[in-house]
């Protein structure tokens, strides 16, 4: 039955991009199409890598409040990129390659995340300390941003300040190459290791029992998780809800949480809302900046309505 | 085998193991019993590698259990907990399924979905199989986690509380299988049971523990006497002799 359903949801999501990139063509076609193509690229691979991270670390926290960006790892990019700047300096900075950059901040995130999560992970915190330890890493990290940003050039801080909110509008169109090699990587790792994560969701003793190597595994899927942020942070800025909208949205269209099903749901429902909401925005309610403002309004309804009336345990 | 060498175990000042050999040979029923706290679940998720060593040496089939690679040793040695914890959204036939994971890495062959089917079938879940686990009463769920369990095929099984929930009928059909598996296929079975009884009426070898102690060891007739359930219990109770089983009244 759930192979029917994501049939569904393959069909509409493949509605959008269609309308995506056929709506409204006027003037120099080709040019037009190449240009939606870039931004489509964008789109999807920011769809991949927040639905496929949220479920990842969903499955890993075992609980379905938290999200990646909700524990401050799209905070913690942002914080990242200003160490950058702020150890090498704006010209520095702006003078280095921008596919070298993306590459250093991924690793600046990876081993930062790696460092402050797993330790929590060894043994499954419970969830309303990880609840906390978010929402204090999240602030934490904002602040030693603004901190840094002060402390550098005013000049300096042009560099990186365009990057602070979500905006689904403007994508960094030239990290997309870069960007896409990993989103791949991503998708191949995450498939192959479906049965693996459904193993991790019945918690460490029963998957220690089954023969999986708990820390290793879970401080991989971290990394994992940390790679995706990187990619959706560094191509639209920070989101805060989407994620755990898609994945709340998903996990009710396929009724279960068998990864070979909930992950491709998520992506599906993901890029239905992106591309769709994008396309919808853009010329029906043409007013497309507003975009990234109302899924975060709606997927933060989503995470209050968890929270208050509990998922489905 | 299973052989443990001077295992001792401490959380914080309290020491919960002292100094624990044990060897459990090939084939047959140990049972484990003793009071609550007496530290069986700790031996338990040691030899089964859930927290790490802290003093002496474990081996099963003469594998380390903290120096053997994760995955090997799932395929030869399964444990079910006292307390597992569910994800929601599992259906029956879903968790048993995992059993065969250490064998396939979660690639189903019409071999494992046979072993599953059998699984179901010898605890009675066949008519469950596709409910949600949260759906079902605590023996059915009992049931449904010792099929997972038996579908993973290992030598040695180690069972704590497995009788937890169950009703008379699915407690003696539980043993039945397990004294059926051990005697046909030569499995070695580890088991934790607080029905003194079922350990009299259906184990090779009584092993009881008291205050992360050793303090009886033997076969069921030598062990269950009124001084040696004293002894682990801290009270008297009287023993008789059914059909050349001891019997523990206890109740009174
Ligand atoms: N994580 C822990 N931290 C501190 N003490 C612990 C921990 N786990 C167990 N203990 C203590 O170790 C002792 C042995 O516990 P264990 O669970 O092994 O007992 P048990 O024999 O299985 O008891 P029961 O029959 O109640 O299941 C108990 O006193 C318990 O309080
Ligand atoms: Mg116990």
């Amino acid at each position: 039955m759930s192979e029917r359903r994501l049939l569904f949801l393959a069909g509409a999501a493949l509605l959008c991009i269609v309308a995506f990139m056929t709506i409204g063509l006027r003037g120099n076609i080709g040019f037009v199409l190449a240009l939606r193509a870039t931004k489509l690229a964008a789109l999807l691979q920011v769809s991949v890598s927040i639905a496929i991270s949220t479920v990842i670390f969903q499955t890993v926290t075992n609980n379905r409040i938290l999200t990646p960006s909700i524990m401050g790892l799209d905070a913690l990019y942002l914080f990242g990129q200003m160490l950058l700047v702020f150890l090498l300096g704006g010209l520095g900075y702006a003078a280095l390659d921008a596919q070298l950059k993306f590459g250093g901040e991924i690793v600046v995130l990876m081993a930062l995340a790696t460092g402050l999560l797993s330790p929590m992970l060894r043994r499954r915190a419970e969830m309303g300390l990880m609840l906390l330890a978010g929402i204090i890493f999240g602030i934490l990290f904002r602040s030693l941003h603004s901190l840094l940003a002060r402390l550098v050039d005013p000049n300096d801080f042009a560099v990186v300040q365009g990057a602070s909110f979500a905006n689904f509008n403007d994508v960094r169109t030239d990290l997309l190459a870069f960007a896409s090699i990993l989103t791949i990587a991503g998708i191949v790792i995450a498939w192959r290791a479906r049965h693996v994560l459904d193993v991790i969701a019945l918690g460490a003793d029963t998957a220690t029992g089954l023969g999986i190597s708990w820390s290793r595994t879970v401080t991989g899927l971290l990394l994992l998780v940390s790679a995706l942020v990187a990619v959706s942070t560094a191509l639209v800025g920070p989101v805060a809800f989407f994620g755990l909208l898609v994945v709340a949205l998903a996990e009710r269209v396929v009724d279960t949480r068998s990864h070979a099903a909930l992950m491709p749901a998520a992506v599906l429902t993901a890029v239905i809302i992106l591309v769709g909401g994008q396309t919808l925005f853009q010329h029906a309610l043409g007013s497309s900046s507003t975009l990234g403002v109302v899924i975060e309004f709606v997927g933060g309804l989503a995470f209050l309505v968890l929270l208050v009336f509990g998922s489905r345990k | 085998m299973i052989r443990i060498e001077n295992v001792s175990l401490r959380h914080g000042k309290t020491q919960i193991l002292h100094d624990i050999s044990l060897t459990i040979a090939k084939g047959g029923i140990t049972a484990l019993v003793g009071p609550n706290g007496a530290g069986k679940s700790s031996l338990l998720s040691l030899i089964a590698r859930l927290q790490p060593l802290q003093a002496g040496r474990i081996t099963v089939d003469g594998f380390h259990v903290d120096a053997t690679p994760n995955r090997d040793l799932a395929r030869i040695l399964a444990i079910l907990r006292q307390d597992s914890i569910f994800t929601s959204r599992l259906r029956v036939r879903e968790l048993v399924s995992f059993g065969r994971f250490p064998h396939g890495r979660g690639r189903l062959t019409p071999a494992d979905y046979a072993i599953i089917d059998q699984s179901l079938q010898q605890f009675d879940l066949t008519d469950l199989a596709d409910r949600f686990i949260e759906t079902l009463s605590g023996g059915q769920r009992q049931r449904a986690l010792v099929a997972m369990a038996f579908a993973q095929e290992t030598d040695y099984l180690l069972l704590d509380e497995p009788l937890n929930n169950l009703d008379m009928y699915f407690a003696r059909e539980l043993m039945r299988s397990l004294r059926r598996i051990a005697d046909e296929n030569g499995k070695t079975i580890v088991i934790v049971l607080h029905d003194i009884n079922q350990a009299g009426a259906h184990a090779d070898r009584i092993v009881a523990l008291k205050s992360g102690r050793i303090v009886a060891d033997g076969a069921p007739c030598d062990l269950l006497t009124p001084k040696t359930l004293q002894a682990i219990f801290g009270f008297e109770m009287r023993v008789e002799t059914v059909d050349d089983t001891p019997v523990v009244l206890h109740f009174r």
